[in-house]
């Protein structure tokens, strides 16, 4: 069977608190040994010498876009440009065209990426049919064929009820509940985030509390039934200040955040006179929010980093502010934008940092560990820190071009990907 | 590239010096309008397009009288008659306009930002003649020179923006125009059209009017949008205008003197009473010819034309 040697490569694992100069031993899809120096000449052999490898990273929230919406994006455009982002696995977002709502479609986006043989997809289903944030979709079978949580994405569940129903019924397959935190009647024909730029720009401004309402209410309906909440793509200081309490007071509570709202702000979108690659739901808002997210990380309350990929049409995007369609291309910049502008900037150490690529996803959806210890399947992304690179849109695997990262200097990439034990991705080749 | 650069875009971004420039353009041109004949051939052979995605009668004829005057073609395209009724993009509309042969595109839109977005798609100059609720820099240049003209300067003197902040685009405009010549400015107006942190512009914010008032050099009424009251931002017209309204009582609280300024159409008797808009301190009707004047200075100049001393 495939064996593959990595030699003489940086071994981070946050979660064995290991961080040493080691060679690792891939064997039949599993790390066979770990040890300062392996010797096996039937093994193909990765020089890992200067670069650190790390346990498979995750992408916890992306919109792969099939079916329906293929211009925009696909699952084999996606599940590439996943692993040349250092991706092993993402988790996609159900709101496509028809909604994943049923067993079919939950088989068909993973047969699709097994085709594809890139990253591993892993399904969200919707909380409700259709995400009209009515009736409940069949969970229990839904988790049965592979779903790994469920999600109305792109759209709250407005009906409070119906929220307590889904966090009920769903605890009994142990399915997390991903809530949209959007209260829609503060947040309907906004554009951006509502302070002193949306005033000077003259956009409609959403304000934090859009949020915040929703994760108030989404943790106290958490806490009712017992059930398992996790709140996508935090965006303020006080959703985070709710989820910790939460956390403290024993509520099964996860959280993520996109890597826009780690490093960006709503400056941003004045600096760039209403470009609409700036234009994000929830939206890019203050400083003081970017920073306890950033420290919402460090601490371990927010779990993971994710993209909120959101590819789209150069028809999407190329027209006025108010009309352009929300949403970053994220997968194939967030781990240099991670490495580039916490990691190098002392935001965030890098352990913190592959913590919540890797083992902090892998928690949230109950996905398989991400840790190097002997035995462990084998997916694992190895990174350049020194690697100094452009960012360029047209260079993506993904359909979506749409960044607000464009000529860009990142130092730091990933540069080879393996998918349970076969390497699904490599820099030297691509060149 | 004329000393304004490529476009008019806003006055956020305008030098003092640029829109000295601008005002002083615009005085001679007020004597072209003031003269029997009122034609020079300044912009003979330039063509200038008004692209108006929202109804405005002044501001487009305004523009249009303004290109005449100065001898260009003119031509006006509405969002009736044009192919977006048809689903066309904005990009693609506006480079078929650039390609009949457009010098000058000026435009209104509902979205804010829409002109910068032109004017990076497009080579020809871009005048934003309103863009949602971010600027109206016309607007705010012939408030500017009205004000110049009837006080001398604006350096310490007291002026009052009363009405929807908000959504007002003419504000905006107007708060950079008074601050970059040395006003004091007051927003007031109900909070629920305030916008958030409106005193990061340097400006005081209140929603008394009668202290507002006190001791004003300038009132600028803005309109109100009555279908604001819909949406709940206010409870009734008799409401806003007890509270909001400049009639004769409270124009006794400013200056004698203090000018009266309404970029209109007015609410007569909603935001201003018909005694205060018809009093020999109201400039409202000044303000419509200076917006002329300053339209053929900024077509004129933006043409290429020289500062001709």
């Amino acid at each position: 069977m495939n064996k593959i040697l990595l030699k003489g490569g940086r071994v981070i694992d946050p979660a064995l608190n290991m961080d040493c100069i080691a060679d690792v031993l891939i064997e039949n899809g599993k790390i066979a040994e770990i040890a300062l120096k392996i010797e096996d000449q039937s093994a193909e052999l990765i020089d890992c010498r200067g670069k650190v490898i790390a346990p498979g990273f995750i992408d916890a929230h992306v919109h792969l876009r099939e079916p329906g919406l293929e211009y925009k994006e696909d699952i084999e455009s996606g599940a590439k440009a996943a692993v040349a982002g250092g991706f092993t696995a993402v988790c996609c977002m159900p709101n496509t065209k028809p909604i994943c709502d049923n067993r079919s479609l939950v088989e068909f986006i993973q047969r699709r990426a097994e085709q594809v043989g890139a990253a591993k997809v892993y399904p969200l289903a919707s909380i409700t049919k259709g995400e009209k944030g009515e009736e409940l979709t069949e969970m229990g079978e839904l988790k049965a064929c592979g779903a790994v949580g469920v999600s109305d994405d792109g759209k709250p569940v407005i009906n409070g009820e119906v929220m307590r129903n889904a966090l009920e019924y769903s605890s009994m397959f142990n399915l997390p509940v991903a809530s949209h935190l959007e209260d829609p009647y503060l947040s309907e024909g906004r554009v951006m985030h509502h302070g002193a730029v949306s005033t000077r720009l003259g956009l409609k401004g959403i304000p934090s509390a859009a949020e915040e309402i929703m994760a108030y209410r989404d943790l106290q309906l958490a806490k009712l039934v017992n059930g398992k909440i996790h709140l996508c793509h935090l965006s303020t200081a006080n959703s985070v200040r709710l989820l910790q309490q939460a956390q403290q007071e024993g509520i099964q509570a996860t959280g993520e955040v996109t890597i826009h709202h780690l490093i960006l702000t709503d400056e941003i979108v004045e600096q760039r006179n209403y470009d609409t690659n700036t234009k994000i739901n929830p939206p890019l808002r203050s400083e003081t929010d970017r920073k306890a997210l950033v420290q919402g990380v460090r601490n371990g309350v927010i779990s993971a980093i994710v993209t909120d990929h959101a590819p789209h049409h150069l028809d999407d995007k190329r027209m006025e502010f108010d009309y352009a369609a929300f949403g970053i291309s994220g997968l194939e910049t967030a781990v240099a934008l991670v490495l580039d502008r916490l990691v190098g900037r002392g935001e965030l150490t890098l352990h913190e940092a592959i913590r919540a690529l890797s083992q902090g996803p892998a928690s949230i959806y109950a996905l398989p560990s991400r840790t190097l210890a002997k035995g462990a399947v084998a997916n694992i992304t190895i990174l350049d820190l020194e690697e100094e690179r452009i960012v360029d849109p047209k260079s993506f695997r993904s359909k979506g071009k749409n960044t607000p990262y464009a000529g860009w200097t990142l130092k730091g990439w990933p540069i080879c990907t393996l998918v349970e034990g076969q390497v699904r991705y490599r820099r030297e080749e691509q060149i | 590239m004329s000393l304004l650069g490529k476009d008019v875009l806003g006055l956020e971004q305008m030098s003092r010096e640029q829109i000295s420039l601008i005002i002083e353009e615009a005085k001679k041109m007020k004597l072209i309008i003031k003269q029997p004949v009122k034609k020079t051939n300044q912009l003979r052979g330039k063509v200038v397009v008004n692209l108006f995605y929202e109804p405005s009668t002044r501001t487009r004829s305004s523009f249009e009288l303004a290109g005449k005057y100065l001898g260009a073609d003119v031509i006006n395209i509405t969002t009736s008659t044009s192919s977006v009724v048809k689903g066309e993009t904005l990009r693609d509309t506006a480079r078929t306009v650039q390609q009949l042969g457009t010098d000058i595109l000026v435009m209104r839109h509902g979205a804010s930002g829409a002109p910068y977005f032109l004017a990076q798609h497009l080579t020809c100059s871009v005048i934003n003649a309103g863009d949602g609720m971010h600027e109206h820099p016309t607007q705010g240049l012939l408030d500017l020179y009205t004000m110049l003209d009837k006080l001398g300067t604006l350096e310490g003197k007291k002026c009052v923006i009363l009405g929807d902040i908000a959504h007002s685009r003419v504000a905006r405009s107007n708060i950079y125009a008074m601050k970059k010549f040395g006003a004091e400015v007051t927003l007031c107006g109900p909070k629920t059209l305030m916008p958030i942190e409106a005193k990061a512009w340097g400006v005081k914010v209140t929603h008394d009017t009668d202290a507002a008032l006190e001791n004003a050099d300038v009132i600028n009424v803005l309109r109100l949008q009555l279908e604001r009251q819909k949406v709940g931002l206010f409870p009734s017209v008799r409401e806003y205008h007890s509270f909001w309204g400049l009639d004769s009582r409270r124009l006794l609280l400013a200056k004698p003197n203090a000018l009266v300024m309404h970029p209109g159409p007015m609410n007569r008797g909603v935001e201003i009473s018909t005694s205060v808009a018809d009093s020999t301190q109201s400039t409202i009707e000044e303000q419509v010819t200076n917006g002329v004047a300053v339209r053929m200075a900024l077509l004129f100049l933006l043409a290429g034309g020289e500062n001709h001393e």
